[in-house]
């Protein structure tokens, strides 16, 4: 739909953002139809039914079924209507795509912290390709933030001790605000910062650019050996006296307890922060516990390190693919929260 | 014809509940709902004045992008205690305690609420809450937000958190004795013949209101405690490192703060039944609808906090739901303004005061309603929630809503009150100042919010700069359009015309005794044979009558020059 000679309409420069719009006007003819009705309906009767003698009493009238369930039903079709386009558009926005380009969002008062899977570290910008689908996964160092990109009609919380995740394919190139949209103390105006979307090939060009960091995987394998876990969980993940962790990401885990989880970020974080919480059946409870001296940024590190054991364990040195596979959570409706 | 007389005796020359008595001492300990509602009154007004003075420095900040005026911790303690005290300590008493207060007893033919004692307690007890929250204003401020997210207020904030929170807490208890009050009254006390289906709306306003108090208000007490704890001892409830959870706090705060959004305009419904009716004469359209639809928002209510939820991370299920609910509690409020609409027709329609009010009320009440739709739609929400857009909706349905409903209540029961008429002319001025004011305020913000301007924004990018000066120019016109009934009707206090038993020639029972009224409310004990809104001729309704003449002054006895 081609929106842009609508007054008052923020810039809309993803592939949700015109369907949003579209749910918009259409609310805004039925607000805009309702309000015109009540109050052209008001107006006349106000004029036409004014008091003419001081003491005139008006015929009663009781009331009609007809009429009651006429306006009961009518606008319970429209707010359905409205409700399931609304959901429609919600689900799209929340089922991230397959192979989504992941890059990490840590947010503390007040600045975002990014990282790509490539290395590349950003603070309160954050550059993406136009025309590719992109995740984003969020966490807090402090308190609840918001990371709000209003061209892209997308938003999601970001909470401390959890992973909260959104998606995006932006279609235009520019630069759009950033906002933080959840009031976060002092500097909350000044979370700000900027969304700079590139043609993809001039991305690419800027992921190059600005090689030469260390990927996240990388680091995330040199803490994997410094922390000490290599001792139980092998230098390539297979396992020993811990559980294996290659090609764990997305996979169902069966708990000593019975259950099964999906192994996706929260799980991973709560297995080293608190490792006893979920025990892998045939395991016992050894693992000490890593809380405190993990940073969120380091914890996103080593999962980028668990990531990337992904596909074939031994096989592939880490880091050495371009990225971690974007594959978790096949084929699962995904929620939002990955607690 | 001859003007309508119910009553000859002018009121001066009779005891009423406001001669009764003179000095300090017998309004402090009163037990009397008239003489506790004008103590409400008093208490609310001057919060409201407190909460406006935030507001007039948070639109005085917002006047250019940059953040100048204030510093940024002041700005985040001004629009905090602007929403603690205009939403704890004005919206939610406002309609309820004195209008309530003073109306309950009266439209159902009683002498005094059931437990007066416990309504006198109720005053002191919100009192007690508002001395706690001023002096949490006055040590340091606080600087949450009034939504107190956690780990925020918890951890991170170095503000007076948790004694804002104890005032929000004892002041909680006000409400629920209130709100039990009212439902006992309304069960126990109607008089003869006022069957629950005479009763006026307004009262089955106030009796969904109240259970919405009793049922919610303990949880939002629960909460401020658990945040308390959490604040002070660092229990782990909603602290992630220690393994709790921010989110919950969310949920437990919405489950009350979501139904009192209903507290806050439930009543303001039933005052606009009360002025559509009764200044058309024409009896409410589909009564029972009208007064079902009242209770369905009071239980349904209850059902929709988790639409504050759309981008905290809840699951995308438990959205749908909440979606849903939202989408189906806002029927019965349909359902209220087609009916208003329907009643008029046909009616007798006068353009007094309190009905230009209550014309605004369901306009504004229309255009905040249906903004509802737009931020329970989950996909539009995603990109409205937290912007201004929100903040326009509620100030719509707040403002917009219940101040107006409070406003044209308070004007049309003024002579009822005080015994005394305002000052007609000035009350339709400043009606059309309000309207205007409010509208240049509020409307240019839901654009803002749609072009992504964040809410709780200290400094903002310059192009949202436009809807801001409209918003700050609109502001003032409103504070003016509130000043003007501040001051007319303080002066009409000493200085306005004298009000007659019943000066808008009305069926309902709080008419048929004198203005103001006597302690007793009635000297003989109402018989109803009538139904709300059931309008006859001044001659019939002479014959329906009155219910008796209140003792005539003892001139004598007129501690007027002896006591202060």
């Amino acid at each position: 739909m081609q929106t842009s000679w609508i007054p008052f309409l923020p810039p809309s420069a993803s592939t949700v953002s015109g369907k949003v719009d579209a749910l918009y006007f259409y609310l805004s003819g039925v607000t805009l139809f309702f309000t015109l009705l009540i109050s052209g309906v008001l107006i006349l009767f106000v004029i036409k039914y004014r008091r003419r003698t001081p003491f005139e009493i008006p015929r009663p009238i009781a009331g009609s079924h007809k009429l009651e369930t006429l306006w009961s039903v009518i606008p319970f079709i429209i707010a359905m209507s409205i409700f399931a386009w609304g959901a429609q558009v919600y689900f799209q926005m929340y089922r991230p795509p397959k192979n989504a380009v992941e890059i990490y969002v840590v947010g503390k008062q007040w600045m975002w912290k990014i990282q790509h899977s490539t290395g590349q570290r950003e603070i309160n910008e954050l550059h993406v390709p136009s025309g590719r689908k992109v995740k984003l996964i969020m966490t807090s160092e402090d308190v609840i933030h918001d990371f709000f990109i209003p061209a892209f009609r997308v938003k999601a919380d970001v909470l401390p001790g959890r992973y909260t995740t959104q998606w995006f394919e932006a279609t235009k190139p520019g630069t759009y605000h950033l906002f933080c949209a959840e009031f976060c103390g002092m500097n909350h105006s000044g979370m700000i910062g900027s969304i700079v979307v590139m043609q993809p090939t001039q991305f690419d060009n800027w992921l190059s650019g600005n090689a030469g960091q260390q990927s996240p995987a990388v680091a995330g394998q040199q803490l994997y050996e410094s922390l000490g876990c290599v001792s139980c969980h092998g230098a390539r993940g297979e396992g020993g006296r811990g559980p294996a962790l290659a090609g764990l990401f997305g996979k169902q885990v069966f708990l000593s307890n019975g259950q099964t989880v999906i192994a996706d970020e929260g799980y991973v974080r709560e297995s080293i922060e608190n490792p006893s919480a979920k025990l892998v059946n045939g395991f016992g409870p050894i693992m000490p516990t890593f809380q405190g001296q993990v940073t969120p940024d380091q914890l996103i590190q080593i999962m980028s390190f668990i990531k990337s054991l992904q596909a074939s364990p031994g096989t592939t040195a880490p880091g050495s693919s371009p990225a971690p596979s974007g594959t978790l959570r096949d084929g699962r409706p995904q929620l939002q929260s990955t607690k | 014809m001859k003007a309508f007389e119910s009553f000859e005796t002018p009121s001066a020359a009779r005891v009423n509940y406001l001669n009764a008595q003179y000095g300090v001492k017998s309004w402090l300990l009163t037990k009397d709902h008239k003489r506790i509602a004008l103590l409400y009154l008093g208490s609310i007004s001057f919060f409201f004045l407190i909460g406006g003075l935030y507001a007039m420095f948070i639109r005085l900040e917002l006047l250019t992008p940059q953040g100048d005026l204030l510093s940024s911790t002041t700005y985040n303690k001004v629009f905090t205690q602007h929403g603690i005290i205009m939403v704890f300590f004005f919206l939610i008493p406002s309609i309820p305690a004195t209008l309530g207060n003073f109306l309950v007893p009266m439209m159902i033919g009683a002498k005094d609420l059931a437990f007066p004692r416990i309504n006198l307690l109720s005053w002191y007890i919100y009192l007690l809450g508002g001395i706690v929250t001023i002096y949490a204003l006055l040590a340091g401020g606080v600087d949450t937000g009034w939504t107190f997210y956690v780990p925020y207020s918890t951890t991170f904030s170095n503000s007076y958190v948790v004694a804002a929170g104890l005032g929000i807490f004892i002041n909680g208890f006000s409400s629920i004795l209130t709100g039990l009050n009212f439902i006992v009254t309304i069960h126990t006390m109607r008089a003869p013949g006022m069957t629950w289906f005479r009763l006026p709306l307004f009262i089955w306003a106030q009796y969904a209101t109240s259970l919405i108090m009793i049922l919610g208000t303990p949880v939002i007490a629960i909460t401020i405690l658990l945040l308390a704890f959490e604040r002070l001892a660092k229990v782990g409830i909603f602290d992630p490192a220690a393994g709790g959870d921010p989110v919950l706090f969310q949920h437990l705060f919405w489950f009350y703060s979501h139904p009192a959004v209903y507290i806050m305009v439930l009543p303001g419904m039933g005052v606009i039944s009360e002025l559509i009716a009764n200044f058309s004469r024409k009896n409410i359209f589909g009564y029972s609808f009208v007064a079902f639809s009242s209770l369905a928002i009071a239980v349904f209510g209850f059902l929709v906090w988790g639409h504050h939820l759309f981008v905290a991370s809840q699951s995308v299920y438990a959205g749908l739901i909440f979606s849903f609910l939202s989408f189906a509690v806002a029927i019965p409020s349909a359902i209220k303004v087609f009916n208003w609409t329907a009643t008029l027709y046909k009616g007798s329609i006068s353009y007094d005061t309190p009905m230009l009010y209550a014309l605004g009320f369901i306009g504004l009440f229309t255009i905040g309603g249906m903004t509802g739709l737009f931020l329970a739609a989950l996909a539009v929400d995603v990109h409205l929630s937290d912007t201004y857009f929100v903040v326009a909706h509620f100030h719509y349905i707040m403002v917009g809503g219940t101040l107006l409903a409070y406003l044209g209540g308070l004007h049309y029961w003024w002579p009822k009150i005080t015994g005394r008429m305002y000052p007609e002319g000035w009350g339709r001025f400043s009606a059309l100042v309000v309207f205007i004011g409010f509208n240049l305020t509020f409307l240019p913000q839901f654009v803002a919010g749609f072009m992504g301007m964040p809410r709780r924004y200290h400094a903002y990018p310059p192009e949202f700069q436009v809807f801001n000066v409209l918003s700050s120019a609109g502001a003032s016109i409103l504070g003016v359009g509130l000043l003007i009934p501040l001051i007319y009707l303080m002066w009409s206090m000493r200085y306005g015309k004298r009000a007659e038993a019943n000066p808008w020639h009305l069926p309902g029972l709080e008419w048929r005794t004198a203005s103001p009224p006597p302690t007793e409310n009635f000297v003989i004990t109402p018989h109803v044979t009538w139904d709300a809104y059931e309008f006859a001729p001044p001659e019939e309704m002479r014959v329906v009558g009155t219910f008796g003449e209140p003792a005539p002054l003892d001139e004598s006895a007129s501690p007027i020059e002896g006591k202060p």
